[in-house]
């Protein structure tokens, strides 16, 4: 084994010692080595593992604020009368959606309501043309098509059943399941 | 799969359903002379208790169509079953202009037989006698039969109270899934039958031109599909499974092809199915809404809802030549058409301010008329003779049905006791 120089030497002692206080004085330069090993993989292991618990409690924070976010904005989207056309706050509530989607690999339902206002048929298709905005704002967003199935419902399952905008309001809608 | 069987169950069951959900007639308006008739209840020869008061459901048919101001039983003089019992003095008496008498009778315990006689009480001369026959449970379906021949007689227009309407009911269910249910009753919304039963939409019922087979839309798998049934034996088969919209199916006059709105292919456009090889033919083809096909009675052209002049308006396909052109051009909603038989009188839901009403626009003179002054009329569907349009309306919070005839001087509304009752669809002449 070369002989390390007495400066050299007198460090690694001071190491040695540093974290293996309860070695004993017998100490010879091959002991001395594997200490210094030991004591450096430890120091690895332990700064990789502490890395890893705070990475995954970052990812965890951030995933329970992308619920969180999702939480908050609800998922049901709202319109106005006879339009398919996003409104700000339901482009809001979508990009809270969309960052979480984008974080993990699960598939939506988009069912497309309408109010009961004009004919059974034509708000069938109204309602599909309200899911599919949501869908290709999804896509515009880096959603997969495969992930989406939209399903219309036109008018004939309502939230709301009276009539007047205060429940017409209400019916003009995307939900997102 | 188990959810399915027990819906085919219910289909195949044809489970009657309780006097709560059955339609009842109320007569709103009529006409400012209508005719003055006598129907004299009819003589029962047979044993037993009477199976039906023939008489009444004549008397009732009579009443609603509006033409006819019935006599009360209680103001007749006589109750002549005979031509020798009928004196004419009786019914001036009364200003009766017509009599209906009748005997009913029935043999084997199954067999009905009615004989009817209908006179002129101001000429005093016969001038209708005939007889309906046909197994006693059918005795209003043969009272009605009645009812038409003498309809036909004193209006010069065939009669269509033998016929049946088909309607879908909604119960509500607050904070859970409705319950929806197709229901096949006779015009006069008697004899409720439920023929599906489901807590996922049901809708846009329609007949076969033979009246035996209907199609619907059904979302008992999640999304919605055409499906169509058979009325004898209960049988039905899923015709369409595609991505995206499956809807407003609608037999050809011929029988051997179904209209229908397609969303596959990107939006919603009209396509013809081939009912023998289910192959598919495309007829719009345009980014707009195309919906709620409808065929003209020569089978030669469709008519549909399009929004591709910005809003909802009448278009017609030409199936010889292809050529698309646009009908209804009064209003800015003008959708849902349904052509009467006589290819001239078209009734749709037309809007007009705030309300959706049903209107009858004529296409020999493109006159629109508005037929409804309720606000959220939709759903019109002709009778096969043409004269009265059922129609589906709001009265109050609830969905009820009412009729109105195609001049708009007759009214009458067929609230349900409970639920919300819609989509009603008046089905052709029955092959006897």
């Amino acid at each position: 084994m070369k002989q390390l120089p007495v400066a050299g030497k007198t460090l690694t002692l001071l190491f040695a010692a540093a974290f293996l206080v309860a070695c004993s004085s017998k100490d010879t330069k091959e002991a001395d080595a594997a200490a210094v090993a030991a004591a450096e993989a430890e120091a690895r292991s332990m700064a990789e593992r502490s890395a890893a618990t705070a990475a995954a409690n970052a990812a965890n924070a951030e995933q329970q604020r992308l619920q969180d976010a999702v939480a908050a904005a609800g998922n049901v989207f709202y319109f106005e009368y006879d339009s398919s056309t996003l409104t700000p706050q339901a482009q809001d509530a979508l990009d809270a959606h969309i960052a979480l989607l984008n974080n993990n690999d699960r598939s939506v339902r988009l069912e497309g309501h309408t109010d009961e206002r004009g004919t059974r048929e034509y708000n069938m298709a109204l309602g599909e043309r309200r899911a599919n905005a949501v869908r290709d704002y999804m896509g515009v967003s880096g959603i997969a098509s495969y992930r989406i199935e939209t399903v219309s419902y036109g008018e004939e399952q309502p939230v709301a059943y009276g009539s007047g905008e205060a429940n017409w309001s209400q019916n003009r809608r995307v939900e997102l399941k | 799969m188990k959810h399915m069987s027990a819906l085919l169950l219910a289909a195949l069951m044809l489970v009657s359903i309780g006097t709560r959900a059955q339609l009842v007639i109320e007569i709103t308006q009529g006409r400012d002379n209508p005719t003055a008739i006598a129907v004299a209840p009819f003589a029962w020869q047979g044993t037993g208790p009477v199976p039906e008061d023939v008489a009444q459901v004549i008397d009732d048919d009579l009443a609603r169509s509006g033409q006819f101001d019935p006599v009360a039983r209680g103001d007749m003089l006589g109750r002549p079953s005979s031509q020798q019992e009928v004196f004419y003095r009786d019914w001036q008496a009364i200003n009766a202009e017509y009599l209906l008498i009748g005997r009913v009778n029935v043999t084997d315990e199954v067999q009905m037989r009615i004989e009817y006689e209908l006179f002129d009480v101001a000429r005093q001369t016969r001038v209708l006698n005939g007889y309906e026959e046909g197994h006693v449970n059918e005795a209003r379906m043969l009272s009605h039969r009645v009812a038409d021949e003498v309809y036909q007689q004193l209006t010069g227009t065939r009669g269509a109270f033998a016929t049946r309407l088909l309607y879908v009911s909604v119960t509500r269910v607050p904070n859970g899934k409705d319950y929806f249910r197709l229901t096949l009753a006779d015009s006069d919304g008697a004899r409720p039958i439920v023929l599906l039963e489901s807590r996922e939409p049901i809708l846009a019922p329609s007949w076969s031109p033979d009246g035996k087979e209907i199609a619907y839309v059904s979302f008992e798998t999640s999304r919605p599909a055409i499906f169509r049934q058979d009325l004898a034996s209960g049988a039905r088969e899923q015709l369409t499974n595609f991505r995206g919209l499956n809807s407003a199916p609608a037999w050809s006059p011929d029988g051997n092809t179904m209209a229908m709105v397609l969303s596959k292919d990107g939006n919603p456009d009209i396509y013809l199915m081939d009912l023998g090889t289910r192959r598919l033919t495309r007829i719009t083809r345009h980014y707009a809404i195309d919906t709620e096909p409808t065929w003209m009675p020569d089978g030669n052209a469709l008519l549909f809802t399009s929004d591709r002049g910005g809003r909802p308006q009448i278009y017609r396909y030409d199936l010889r030549s292809g050529a698309t052109t646009r009908v209804t051009f009064e209003g800015s909603y003008n959708a849902r058409p349904r052509m009467a038989q006589d290819g001239r009188n078209l009734v749709l839901v037309h809007r007009s301010g705030e309300g959706f009403h049903i209107a009858l626009y004529d296409m020999e003179t493109s006159r629109l008329q508005i037929l409804t002054n309720t606000e959220l009329d939709e759903s019109p569907s002709i009778a096969p003779n043409g004269s009265m349009v059922l129609y589906a309306t709001k009265s109050g919070d609830r969905g009820i049905l009412a009729a109105v005839s195609v001049d708009g001087g007759v009214k009458f509304r067929l609230p349900a006791r409970e639920g919300d009752v819609r989509e009603p669809a008046w089905s052709p002449y029955m092959s006897r």
